[in-house]
């Protein structure tokens, strides 16, 4: 009796179609990724298509309007002294941030996934993503009034009695200023906790996948655990730590609000991108300013995967 | 003979949990010693506090005559090979053999050297440029060994080693660990919930329960005298007999214990002498196993036994008894073996 059933032919339309996909799993495989590749394919690497298209017609100078013959005069811009200023300014900003953001994030990454209880890690997640959840200019201008001279931060090194301190960084040439929220030091500052997070969370998950047991394995074997750290699981959460870096890096390097509210009105790639394609009108400029970080970005990656960020996926 | 590791009432208790509780015991050096009881028993327990992952809550635990207390793990002379091997993912195979030589500070000639020699003792020689990804599971437990050998430990822990091998694998891998401890002379501690595995290489061993042991010895005496009914039952099969039905067998209403395999069916007018005991039973369940057959029997007088019959000649469906067959069953009294005081024996009267 029970085969027969089996064998009944279904009804339905939604039971038919669903059968259908059962039978051409291909078909099921085509209809699930055809939307996210044409949201991927055309929209987003369509429009860095265009962008990289853009970076090679130049602007006429009298005119202003864009000429549309192939030249390379865009990139020749990039390396005057004023423009090669603002490319290094960026990528030494990037890589400072990205940096402390490792150097900071690999201790709370590692707290959080070998030593946190369940409890412990979930109040740790929400403390790391809470931030993300507000707006992204309400911090920034939170942290302008935290950084100024009349600030609490001010305040803070008065009280410690360590204004000293404060004034004697605030001394040092290039990255110092007036006050923090005008100084190279204060972009820093704000970088750094706006993108901590997004280094944390990877490098955090690398750390997790670790096994207790190689940790375990290697003081058997005799190491300390400094030799530990730097043998088995520095190599192992390398892989995070470079997912971390590429989010921190090359969202510094094209971030143009941040400079814009605190710091020294120096340019950096993203506000050379912001005024040259809005208020300059020069898109082809503009374009060949924004693949500054793809190009970085690449080489970047180049070298990671040289030191062997890889292997060990 | 020199004592390798000693448990003065070793305590480790997680929070309300005794995992170990008030232990004592003694390894001789040299020895093949295994620590035999199911999970949470203890065992590995034990084995973390030797390697020196945990501490003990309360007691001591000497190495080689010196307090390990507070000594890191990479301070002692004492090397595991982990139940999940934990080799290094990101080093090829001759770097996770050499890697305590690097520890070391050793010349990388004499790491290369004396690693490709160990793989060679562990006949894995030509693999060390692969990665432990690229070998199988038998594979990787050698190189385990190999990397945990590499520097003459006076003490090799062993987690579970074999259980993540199919049983072809395993048993010839028992044979082989056996003949590599009597080579090395290095003193083994092995912990497993496989008895044969336990009863097969070990000289001797320790059955834990519940955070405790329950009896250390040979493997013929724990197998033939176990000390209680949680060893006579963990280690290989036992029946178990208490309260009346033992009585009406033994005239005593203590305890005892049968192998099943030294139960013997007796033929209908076949005499046994009074070096016997005699039972009557009827079959309610037989098995046919290959080598031997097993029967499970109802007694006359109340209480259930399982015998194992080996099947000398081959046999066909005639050959075995059926169920629900009357047989009588014999065993020498030598052969029984009483287990604990009168409380066993209330305990299985009143159940």
């Amino acid at each position: 009796m029970s085969t027969l059933a089996v064998a009944a032919p279904s009804t339905g339309l939604a039971r038919r179609f669903a059968n259908l996909l059962y039978r051409r799993p291909t078909l099921l495989l085509f209809l699930l990724l055809t939307p996210p590749l044409l949201w991927l394919g055309l929209i987003y690497l369509g429009s860095l298509f265009a962008l990289l298209v853009q970076s090679f017609y130049s602007i006429d100078a009298f005119s202003g309007v864009i000429v549309r013959e192939f030249t390379l005069s865009s990139y020749a811009q990039l390396f005057t002294p004023a423009n090669l200023d603002i490319i290094l300014r960026s990528v030494l900003m990037a890589a400072t941030v990205t940096l402390a953001a490792a150097v900071i994030a690999f201790p709370i990454g590692y707290y959080m996934a070998r030593f946190a209880g369940p409890r412990l890690k979930a109040l740790c997640y929400l403390g790391v993503m809470l931030p993300l959840w507000s707006s992204y200019l309400v911090r920034v201008y939170s942290w302008k009034l935290i950084l100024a001279k009349e600030g609490i931060l001010t305040w803070v090194f008065d009280q410690l009695h360590l204004s000293w301190l404060l004034n004697a960084l605030l001394a040092v040439p290039v990255i110092g200023g007036a006050s923090l929220s005008v100084s190279y030091l204060g972009t820093f500052l704000v970088f750094l906790y706006v993108w901590l997070p997004f280094m944390i969370l990877p490098i955090q998950a690398a750390l997790e996948r670790v096994p207790g047991s190689l940790i375990e394995a290697s003081a058997d074997l005799g190491a300390r655990p400094w030799l530990t750290l730097r043998k088995v699981i520095l190599p192992l959460a390398f892989p995070g730590v470079v997912a971390g870096s590429i989010f921190t890096f090359s969202l510094t390097l094209g971030d143009y609000i941040i400079p814009g509210i605190i710091g020294s009105s120096r340019f950096f790639i993203g506000q050379a991108v912001y005024a040259h394609q809005g208020t300059a009108g020069n898109i082809p400029l503009a374009a060949a300013f924004s693949v500054v970080p793809i190009v970085i970005m690449a080489v970047y990656l180049a070298i990671a995967r040289r030191l062997g960020a890889f292997h060990a996926l | 003979m020199v004592t390798a590791v000693q448990f003065n009432a070793v305590s480790r208790h997680f929070g309300a949990v005794r995992a170990v509780d008030n232990v004592s015991f003694e390894i001789e050096d040299g020895e093949f010693f295994s620590m035999l009881g199911p999970s949470g028993s203890g065992k590995t327990t034990c084995l973390r506090l030797i390697a020196g992952f945990d501490q003990p809550s309360a007691g001591e635990i000497l190495i080689h005559g010196s307090p390990a207390t507070g000594v890191p793990p990479y301070e002692r002379d004492v090397n595991t090979v982990f139940q999940d091997y934990a080799l290094f993912p990101h080093m090829n195979v001759l770097d996770n053999v050499a890697y305590s030589l690097m520890v070391r500070k050793l010349p990388k000639a004499e790491r290369r050297r004396r690693a490709a020699d160990m793989l060679e003792l562990v006949q894995l020689g030509g693999f060390g440029q692969r990665r432990p990804a690229q070998l199988s599971g038998g594979q990787r437990q050698r190189v385990a060994l190999a990397r945990a050998l590499i520097n003459h430990p006076r003490v090799l822990l062993l987690d579970e080693p074999l259980g993540a091998l199919d049983l072809k694998l395993r048993d010839q891998m028992q044979v082989e660990l056996k003949a590599l401890q009597r080579k090395v002379g290095i003193t083994f501690i092995y912990v497993t919930h496989d008895q044969v595995e336990a009863l097969s290489m070990s000289d001797r061993l320790a059955v834990f329960s519940d955070g405790r042991v329950e009896q250390i010895g040979r493997p013929q005496d724990v197998y033939e005298h176990p000390a209680s009914e949680f060893v006579a039952r963990f280690v290989g099969v036992s029946n178990v007999l208490s309260g009346q039905a033992a009585e009406r067998i033994t005239g005593s209403a203590r305890a005892f214990a049968i192998r099943p395999e030294k139960i013997r069916v007796v033929g209908d007018h076949e005499a046994l002498g009074p070096e016997h005991c005699l039972v009557t039973g009827r079959v309610t369940n037989s098995q046919y196993l290959g080598a031997s057959t097993r029967y499970a029997v109802t007694l006359d007088g109340g209480g259930e036994l399982i015998l194992v019959q080996q099947n000398m000649r081959r046999v066909t469906t005639y050959d075995c008894i059926a169920c629900d067959t009357l047989v009588r069953l014999g065993w020498y009294r030598d052969d029984v073996e009483w287990l604990g005081g009168s409380t066993a024996a209330s305990r299985g009267a009143a159940t």
